[in-house]
């Protein structure tokens, strides 16, 4: 599938967001084109997860413009649910429901949100869970099976949507390293298969060999946003030096 | 994956069975009771006191007036309900155990163990010599029971026909009211509703189970609730209500609604007393499914927002069924305790079993049977309760709750 990467998919334009007094986002700016894959990086609570969060609004924001797909986000609820219609979100917690099969996860927005047929959904469901490799695993309960299997089922509950973009919130943080590997196969698969994703994480041999771009955050705000070529080999900032330097040097 | 921890384990050559401790009965006495010169006095005195304690009740039991329950069963059960309008309490209890019978055949689990129970008591109950009408309808119960399992397990292919059992679920308390109180123009209301016995525990404690409890649920989401209107009427009830005993209140609403509302618009003191103790319990309710609430964390709403579930959706499918699952104990013996409550509406002249049987004691014929009628009392309500809280016992089970 070639995919046009001439569509403004998202718009970033001057954002701002305090919480109480603290200023977390402090003027972030930044366009995503269709099928782009971009990681976002940077120090502990330099605001990445709430960038992110602010693209499916889950967070709002107070300043500046976000436009997702064409709908500028604001309070107005209508634009929200096509917003969230459109995006899927993975979280650090996987955050499953705990009471729902693991079928029943992935289905349910698809019954619900999308009204499709049960049977339908449910067939949508298992053909998702046979590509993220875990269709044996359909009846049991989260907390049946492991965390890379959970982290697979949010990625197949995301993608029941048929969202255009992806959102990854540190999606291999949670997790014992043998698991890492299993859940970032198929973060690659679905980025080959064209897929538009913004993925949090400090997995760098995953932005290096994945990403498009890689945007380095530091106090809210962007400090370098670079190919991953020149953001190893020869990031423009002191500071993406000195942050490379610590993630990479243990 | 689940083959490997299998029930039976062969020890390896360097793993032993952990070794098991056999403390033989002497020993045991030695231990635990006789340890020291202060405990053998402590065993000593005790057992004395329980000998003598236990002698005594024997001694009570054997010659009490046992008489008395038998001779008043009636009476304390349904109280002054005319005899020959029994039948619409059988029928009620026909169609509550059909249904009954019904889920156990379509659903299994707790509800054929519940099923099994009734028919089993039903059988056991006939043995005893109440009459022959009396011991027919009793078994008819079993039979009631075992026809509507045979079709339950039949029937159990068709999703619709679970559907219509959900529906005649709902329906049935109605009909139950409509039936054994009767309705005007169809069936002759029965008169005398306020000295029903035992029955008005019953259908005092389930009209305040079955309304309670949703309007809790929606209390605590009120409590929760963006709009701080919605949230300050909510707390500001839940607060007030909490504030003041049931007893307080239901002589509120006997006597001061008597004064306040004009007498055309006043509900019969019964409704009276239901609406008191619904209204009373709701606020606890709302307070244990807030605790359940409060228990989810923010990243369900989140996974909920993120695929696109809108806030009913989110309440009703995500987080209210995990939320209840939770306090299903502290549901349950509040249901408990709201079962045990039904005894106060005696208070307010409706003469339910406890004060039912006061006036059993008032008579001459029985006079001093207090501690019989209290005993047979105690027995009832501990049945009761125990059987709720078994079944809540085994409802957290089939959930598997603790082990998400
Ligand atoms: N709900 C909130 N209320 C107040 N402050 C918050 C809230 N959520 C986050 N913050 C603060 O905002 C800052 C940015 O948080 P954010 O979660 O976006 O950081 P992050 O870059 O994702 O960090 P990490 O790598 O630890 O996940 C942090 O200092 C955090 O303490
Ligand atoms: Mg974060």
């Amino acid at each position: 599938m070639s995919v046009a990467k001439n569509e403004e998919i998202i718009i970033y334009r001057d954002v701002h967001k305090w919480y109480g007094d603290f200023h977390v986002l402090r003027g972030v700016s930044f366009t995503m084109q269709k099928g782009e894959v971009v990681v976002i990086c940077g120090p502990s609570g330099s605001g990445k997860s709430t960038c992110i969060r602010t693209i499916n609004r889950l967070e709002d924001h107070q300043k500046g413009q976000i436009i997702v797909d064409g709908i500028e986000l604001t309070n107005d609820l209508r634009n929200i649910e096509a917003i969230r219609r459109d995006v899927g979100m993975v979280f650090q917690q996987f955050n499953l429901f705990p009471h729902l099969t693991v079928l029943q996860n992935v289905s349910l927005a698809p019954f619900w949100v999308l009204k499709m047929k049960k049977s339908k959904a449910e067939e949508v469901a298992r053909q998702l869970l046979e590509r993220v490799g875990i269709p044996e695993q359909a009846d049991k309960y989260p907390g049946q099976i492991s965390g890379g299997q959970q982290q697979r089922v949010a990625i197949a509950r995301a993608l029941a949507m048929s969202p255009r973009i992806m959102l990854f919130d540190e999606p291999t943080s949670a997790l014992d390293p043998e698991m890492i590997k299993e859940v970032l196969d198929v973060m690659k698969e679905l980025a080959q298969s064209g897929m538009t994703m913004i993925v949090v994480t400090h997995e760098m041999g995953f932005a290096r060999e994945v990403a498009d771009r890689i945007i380095f955050f530091d106090y809210g705000q962007i400090v370098e946003e670079n190919t991953p070529e020149e953001f190893f080999h020869s990031p423009k900032h002191e500071r993406t030096k000195l942050f490379l330097s610590q993630i990479l040097d243990y | 994956m689940d083959e490997t921890r299998t029930r039976t384990h062969t020890y390896g050559d360097d793993e032993l069975p952990p070794p098991i401790e056999r403390i033989p009965v002497l020993r045991w006495l030695k231990e635990n009771l006789f340890s020291s010169w202060f405990n053998a006095i402590l065993t000593i005195v005790f057992a004395a006191l329980i000998v003598v304690l236990l002698s005594g009740l024997v001694k009570w039991a054997l010659g009490a007036r046992w008489e008395v329950i038998p001779a008043n069963l009636k009476l304390l059960l349904v109280g002054t309900y005319p005899l020959e309008d029994i039948w619409r309490i059988w029928t009620t209890l026909y169609v509550i155990s059909f249904l009954v019978g019904s889920a156990g055949g379509s659903r299994g689990g707790l509800m054929r163990h519940i099923s099994m129970t009734i028919a089993l008591m039903s059988v056991v109950l006939a043995i005893i010599p109440f009459g022959w009408a009396t011991r027919g309808w009793i078994i008819g119960m079993a039979g009631s029971t075992g026809v509507g399992f045979v079709l339950g397990h039949f029937a159990k292919g068709f999703r619709r026909y679970k559907h219509l059992e959900i529906s005649m679920w709902v329906l049935s308390l109605p009909v139950t009211i409509m039936l054994v109180n009767g309705i005007s123009g169809i069936l002759p209301v029965v008169a005398g509703r306020n000295s029903w016995g035992l029955m008005l525990n019953v259908i005092g404690a389930v009209v305040g189970i079955a309304l309670s409890f949703p309007i809790g649920i929606l209390l605590a989401l009120g409590r929760r609730s963006e709009l701080p209107a919605i949230r300050l009427i909510c707390t500001a009830y839940i607060e007030i209500i909490r504030g003041v005993p049931l007893i307080t209140l239901l002589f509120m609403a006997s006597i001061m609604l008597q004064l306040l509302l004009p007498a055309n618009v006043r509900p019969d003191l019964l409704i009276r007393a239901m609406m008191t103790i619904t209204a009373f319990e709701a606020a606890y309710m709302a307070e244990n499914v807030r605790g359940g609430l409060q228990a989810i964390p923010k990243g369900q709403y989140e996974a909920a927002s993120a695929v696109g579930l809108n806030k009913l959706l989110t309440t009703t499918l995500i987080i209210m069924p995990q939320a209840l699952r939770l306090v299903i104990p502290a549901i349950v013996g509040q249901f408990i305790s709201l079962f045990m409550d039904t005894t106060l509406f005696g208070f307010i002249a409706i003469l339910e079993l406890l004060h039912i049987s006061r006036s059993i004691m008032g008579n001459v014929q029985w006079r001093g049977t207090i501690f019989e009628l209290y005993v047979f009392i105690g027995v009832i309500f501990w049945l009761a309760c125990y059987s709720m809280s078994y079944i809540s016992r085994r409802i957290e089970r089939s959930l598997g709750v603790g082990k998400r």
